[in-house]
């Protein structure tokens, strides 16, 4: 099983032909995620690493038969080329770019969820079903399958997690990353949803951060789950109104505290890792 | 606007009547930090003038006065429309309670409502988020006219948040007496008419320039990792140990070796007593960073013990590089955390 994602996905890279794209087909290629072609609007024809290019979505879904897109194209140009993606029946969007205006997140988003696209990010590492398709830019030697199901908000912060999670031995169902802007197209709880649902996931490990509500309504669905949740939160010594980088982690107006956050967390059942390492001792603990 | 005591008295003598003096600052509640007065009469007027110029009013120094008519207040109102990041919608939010913090203003006297995007906001809102506040008459009319130009500006302008507060009713007119309106940094390629306020220290303001995200912290660490995540989890770590950080920084992803040794040259400004590299390349590639590291030493002597635990994508190439220059980086970010920490704090 594993969520959203799995061996069957036929993958297109927008953005193929430029710096990033080229070197994360081969990466995803080499993860045995099956890329099916690339777009780049005027180089239509070419090849990148044996997969051919089209100058547009359209053409690479009619002749690939392609179901799910991700996108390494510069902020500027990012919701035009998602509009693409979505009106041409992709039904996995997944946004790595960063810094694209809000509003056109919103755009993205609602696009999306009238047509029926699932949309990964923007501002995210991108989605992995261990040990079956990997779309995004994760590093791939990290990622082996398993049962523990993890979603989080930033990319670097879950590599470190999943690495500790593979170090002792507990392979991914399915690795999620939100994205770190305020509008993203899935949150915590749309995820969870989905892994209490999935046979292959036995327990899950929430990689959350300051700032914003997320966490908080995350711990209202986990206190109904049947799966244990072991939760992370990032920020514990961040000052208030200063803006951790990504757009939605500041303590605004007494706001979004890693205090309320744990403590949502832990009155909903979930067990809180102080530092990203303690995490595998505390899954051994919850799952018995 | 005016930024002498001598034009305000004139602009005071103009209007000819009653006016307030308020202090133009990027900051709200400057009613209770003594920076508005009210004055009736010119020489009132400089003397409000004199002693707002002198003042610090909520952090800000003020450099620049609003005088204006004092009009007639009726009635306050609170009008702001923002982003909700869990709706994924802007938010219109409405009170008839305004002129005070809206935190503090109790939720039944508050409405929202979201807004699709696909339809926008036309005058129908208006009357109606105008009848839910109990508006009638001529400001009920003028509500319904704002509500859309607002949300043209909001939405024209790439705000995050526009806020009028208070919006007053006077004499059956509606006034915005004071505003706030803060755009998108990520929109700013394409609001270039809209002018930047610069809010950011120096350091700050130079990482930014640089596409870095950077934040002082005020300690002894100075501390670069590669996204926010990371790099609040490393600031985290350092503290865990005992150590205090100098600073967030998150060189971003995909940096490459340049922008990876302006970060690096950035952090030797805050004069740590030891610099912190944590990196887990994904989009990084980590022989991008030893290569970035090798080249600031080449050009300039650093004088602070650097610790760096690289690891991810291109793991290998970069510690060779680092190993071909006699540098030894950890794998296990707790363990590179301890050691920094042990040589901060004098060991």
């Amino acid at each position: 099983m594993a969520i959203i994602i799995d061996e069957k996905n036929r993958l297109i890279v927008q953005g193929i032909t430029g710096n990033q794209g080229r070197f994360h087909t081969t990466q995803m290629l080499a993860y045995g995620t099956q890329v099916v072609g690339g777009v780049s609007p005027g180089k239509g024809g070419m090849e990148v690493d044996g997969i051919p290019v089209y100058d547009t979505v359209f053409a690479a879904v009619e002749a690939q038969n392609a179901n799910a897109s991700v996108l390494f194209i510069p902020a500027p140009f990012a919701k035009d080329a998602a509009f693409e993606a979505i009106s041409a029946g992709i039904k996995v969007l997944v946004i790595v770019t960063e810094h694209i205006p809000v509003h056109d997140e919103m755009e993205i988003v609602d696009y999306a969820k009238r047509n029926g696209t699932t949309v990964v990010g923007p501002n995210t590492f991108g989605i992995v079903s261990s040990g079956k398709c990997k779309i995004g830019i994760p590093p791939n030697q990290f990622f082996i399958e398993g049962p523990i199901g993890v979603v989080a908000r930033s990319g670097t912060l879950t590599y470190e997690i999943v690495g500790n999670l593979t170090a002792n031995r507990m392979g991914q169902s399915t690795v999620v990353g939100l994205g770190g802007d305020r509008v993203v197209g899935l949150s915590f709880v749309d995820v969870l949803e989905k892994f209490e649902r999935d046979p292959q996931t036995k327990a899950v490990v929430l990689v959350g951060e300051i700032g914003g509500n997320a966490e908080e309504m995350a711990s209202l669905f986990i206190k109904d789950m049947t799966k244990p949740v072991v939760a992370y939160i990032a920020g514990k010594s961040a000052p208030p109104g200063k803006r951790m980088g990504h757009a939605g982690a500041i303590i605004e107006r007494g706001k979004g505290t890693f205090n309320a956050k744990v403590e949502a967390l832990q009155v909903a059942g979930a067990k809180i890792a102080a530092l990203p390492f303690e995490v595998p001792g505390l899954l051994r603990e919850v799952m018995g | 606007m005016v930024t002498s005591s001598e034009e305000a008295a004139q602009v005071a003598a103009e209007i000819g009547g009653a006016v307030v003096v308020k202090s133009q600052i990027l900051a709200s509640k400057r009613g209770k930090g003594g920076g508005i007065k009210f004055a009736s009469v010119p020489e009132e007027a400089r003397e409000a003038a004199v002693s707002i110029l002198a003042m610090t009013v909520q952090g800000h120094k003020v450099g620049k006065l609003l005088v204006e008519e004092k009009i007639q207040i009726d009635k306050e109102l609170y009008l702001a429309i923002t982003v909700d990041g869990s709706a994924k919608k802007p938010v219109i939010i409405a009170s008839s309670q305004g002129g005070v913090n809206i935190e503090d203003v109790p939720d039944e006297h508050i409405v929202k409502s979201y807004v699709d995007i696909t339809v926008g906001v036309y005058p129908y809102l208006g009357r109606e988020i105008a009848r839910r506040i109990g508006l009638t008459g001529k400001p009920a009319a003028d509500y319904a006219k704002l509500l859309p130009l607002l949300y043209k500006c909001f939405k024209g302008k790439d705000a995050e948040l526009v806020e009028i507060n208070p919006l007053v009713i006077s004499r059956d007119n509606l006034i915005a007496v004071d505003s706030k309106f803060t755009v998108d940094d990520d929109a700013l390629y394409r609001q270039r008419d809209v002018p930047y306020v610069e809010d950011r220290t120096s350091i700050e303001k130079q990482a930014h320039d640089l596409g870095l995200a950077f934040v002082e912290l005020g300690g002894n660490i100075a501390v670069m990792a590669n996204g926010a995540g990371m790099s609040m989890g490393s600031l985290d770590t350092l503290v865990h140990y005992g150590g205090s950080p100098a600073n967030f920084l998150d060189a971003g992803g995909g940096t490459g070796t340049e922008g990876t040794a302006k970060a690096l040259e950035l952090l030797l400004q805050t004069n740590p007593r030891v610099i912190f590299i944590n990196i887990f390349g994904g989009i990084t590639r980590c022989d991008d960073v030893a290569n970035a590291l090798i080249q600031v030493k080449k050009t300039r002597e650093i004088s602070v013990p650097v610790i760096i635990r690289l690891v991810g994508t291109n793991e290998e190439e970069g510690v060779k590089i680092l190993n071909d220059h006699g540098i030894q980086a950890y794998k296990v970010m707790q363990d590179a955390a301890a050691k920094t920490v042990e040589i901060a704090n004098g060991g």
